[in-house]
């Protein structure tokens, strides 16, 4: 008798001698236990779960194809994650006061956010951008405002992350142009550029231009880097946005790689470069939310899957290319308004599923943030949330700790499956790009999110406090407000700025930006990257660009 | 349910402002189409001035906004302003991430109703119909 016989048997003989009994006396509480994904969970999971599942195919060992259990040997062993709290407010005086504080609780990397206005190339003092000047971060209409957020911080150690995507190269400009004015050449430059103008169009909404040339914008920031900044991650390719817009886990990673595959694409087709060459840069960013298995069945089924579409699809040679590493932020929709300290424990276990997921770096949501933004007091307990799993819960001390668990190994198959086939639904109707114009990604998206509210009016997702133990009163808590007289500061300072410089060389930078936006055949980093070192403005330029380009509108999606 | 042939009540929902976190919005404007309304959905990034133009065009009985940056307070008034120098007088109800301090705020400028995190959908679609002057 084969060693999975016998276990076949004794399975028999446990249901019916051991289990049968117990559910006549004391049914179980549901009928069906789902995961968020709708996938079916069993009772329990044996090694019958996994018959003719191959270890070697499936997950190799750490650091090696396919990098299930984690894309280095050694992991947390080695390295740990970054703790690196997405951050930054009013002016650049604001958040240059956040960041250092943010160091001096052990943070280990930066993670800007920029307001609205510089996400959509408006300068501060345009009618459109006023209401918003320094709302969800700070405010960076020209180089001068970077020099002052990176006062007293050292750009040659620490890394930093930017979320930024349709105005990526002028703000990535900045950043050069600073450290550079610093002594620092760009080579030794570390961090990230979110980059990914094709998840705006899915889920996130901060896009400019339409489709085509946002790509080439964002396909020659990857070549640019490629060739000039060999620790910088050219690219975040993210589906943080999509799970919070309703995207389900094998959603979140099926239009994730899915984008992947388009940038890659155009990226070899527009630069007419070996996939090895810019490939081992591209960087990747996910949710992590409650549902702690699912969530790390979703990040192993991720690294699994990357791995596979450039091995096989783009024939990387190169392992790096094929490793997928990523950032991860716990999911900002889970947190809830009512009871908001029970936050920090929603986000303990959304951290440990990023952490048991093998994630590179990680930010915590505060439990203060589906009122406002975080203040000093309640981002301290995100930065310790990471430190307590770091250095206290032991989980970190092997590899991949929950890899061979049958569970989670079904799980992650079933993760893997499930977003295969909207990868294929996408390169059926001819990749990400087509799929976005005729709106599929963003339909199955807000289907999603429409089915999980509805879900939660019937009350069949129990949510702590707002439809299973619900309390009268709101608590109160301290609201963090982006202080008004930033705003005047910045316009005042823009203004000045605007003034001191050289006009007659900021109009020729600009019409080297318009010219080379024009043609379809040259890079347009470099014109922009001049333009902004003579201190042309995020608005001044998108505004060149936006003429040249035009603007996007989204396609009816319902 | 079929609503061919009734008069069914029509609300605009937009998102007010640079803001893109459509999720609410989209989620509401399905909620309220399921509950009968004809629901024009103006999308992201629009200032006040397109919302009551729009408003005014499709002949709406109220406008819902969706604002998750933190600049309601001054969206908020000027679009109420806007409303009222263009003479448009249906209800404006205002979702999003919001400090219930500032509820009170708001409704003193002219809102008719806001919805902080967390409310039930069945609350909102209530209040629309309160403002349209329907019966629930």
């Amino acid at each position: 008798m084969s060693s999975s016989e016998r276990v076949r048997e004794r399975l028999l003989e446990w249901e019916r001698e051991v289990l049968e009994p117990i559910l006549r006396r004391a049914p179980e509480r549901r009928k069906a236990f789902t995961t968020e994904e709708g996938i079916e969970v069993r009772r329990l999971y044996t090694p019958l779960d996994l018959e003719g599942w191959d270890y070697l195919e499936k997950l190799g060992f750490p650091g090696a194809y396919p990098f299930t259990r984690g894309v280095y040997p050694t992991m947390y062993r080695g390295r740990p994650w970054t703790i690196r709290q997405y951050a930054g407010y009013g002016s650049a005086e604001d958040t240059n006061e956040r960041y250092r504080y943010l160091l001096s609780i052990g943070q280990t990397g930066l993670s800007m956010a920029f307001d609205l206005p510089t996400q959509l190339g408006y300068d501060p003092d345009h009618p459109l951008a006023w209401y918003e000047v320094g709302k969800v971060g700070v405010s960076m209409p020209s180089v001068q405002e970077m020099d002052i957020v990176f006062r007293d911080i050292p750009m040659d150690r620490i890394s930093t992350s930017m979320t930024i995507n349709a105005t990526a190269i002028e703000v990535l400009s900045m950043y050069i142009a600073v450290a550079e004015s610093r002594g620092i050449p760009r080579a030794v430059l570390d961090g990230t550029v979110q980059n990914d103008i094709l998840k705006e169009y899915v889920a996130r909404n901060n896009y400019i231009y339409p489709p085509e040339p946002s790509m080439r914008y964002s396909v020659d920031l990857i070549l640019f880097a490629a060739k000039e900044m060999p620790k910088w991650n050219s690219i975040s390719i993210s589906g943080y946005h999509m799970e919070e817009a309703g995207a389900t886990p094998a959603m979140e990673v099926a239009f994730t790689l899915a984008d992947a595959i388009e940038y890659v694409r155009w990226v070899m087709e527009r630069g007419r470069v070996p996939v090895d060459t810019f490939a081992p840069r591209l960087s990747f960013f996910f949710a992590a939310r409650t549902n702690l298995f699912e969530q790390v069945a979703k990040f192993r089924a991720a690294r699994r899957m990357w791995a596979r579409i450039m091995r096989d699809m783009f024939g990387a040679k190169d392992p790096r290319s094929m490793m997928l590493r990523f950032h991860t932020q716990t999911a900002g929709v889970l947190l809830t308004a009512q009871q908001p300290m029970v936050n920090i424990i929603r986000t303990t276990i959304q951290a440990l599923a990023a952490v048991l997921g093998g994630t590179q770096s990680l930010h915590v949501n505060s439990y203060d943030e589906a009122l406002c933004l975080p203040t000093e007091e309640s981002v301290k307990l995100s930065v310790r949330v990471q430190q307590v799993i770091l250095y206290e819960s032991g989980v970190v001390d092997t590899v991949d700790p929950l890899g061979g668990a049958y569970y989670i190994e079904w799980l992650t198959d079933q993760i893997e499956e499930r977003a295969w086939k909207y990868i294929d639904e996408v390169e059926r109707m001819g990749g990400m790009l087509r799929a976005v114009k005729l709106g599929y990604p963003q339909r199955e998206i807000a289907r999603a999110a429409y089915e999980w509210q509805l879900k939660v009016e019937r009350g069949e997702v129990p949510v702590v406090g707002v439809n299973i133990f619900v309390e009268p009163e709101v608590p109160k808590v301290k609201i963090l407000k982006v202080d008004p007289a930033a705003r005047e500061r910045v316009v005042t300072r823009l203004r000045k700025f605007r003034e001191s410089r050289d006009q007659i060389k900021v109009r020729d930078a600009l019409d080297r930006v318009r010219r080379a936006a024009e043609r379809e055949d040259v890079n347009i980093f470099t014109p922009i990257y001049e333009a902004v070192k003579v201190g042309a403005t995020v608005g001044e330029i998108s505004g060149v660009l936006r003429e040249v380009w035009g603007e996007w509108r989204a396609p009816e999606v319902f | 349910m079929s609503w061919e042939g009734t008069s069914r009540r029509k609300v605009l929902i937009a998102k007010l402002g640079l803001d893109g976190h459509d999720r609410g919005a989209k989620v509401i404007a399905m909620a309220l189409r399921d509950a009968g309304f004809r629901v024009v959905y103006l999308g992201v990034h629009q200032s006040p001035e397109n919302v009551v133009r729009v408003a005014l065009e499709e002949d709406v009985e109220a406008v819902g906004v969706s604002i998750l940056s933190g600049s309601h307070e001054e969206l908020v008034s000027d679009l109420i302003r806007v409303a009222r120098e263009r003479g448009l007088k249906v209800p404006i109800l205002v979702g999003g991430v919001i400090p219930p301090e500032d509820v009170g705020k708001l409704k003193e400028v002219g809102v008719y109703e806001v919805f902080l995190p967390g409310i039930p959908l069945s609350k909102i679609v209530e209040a629309f119909r309160k403002a349209v002057g329907e019966s629930a």
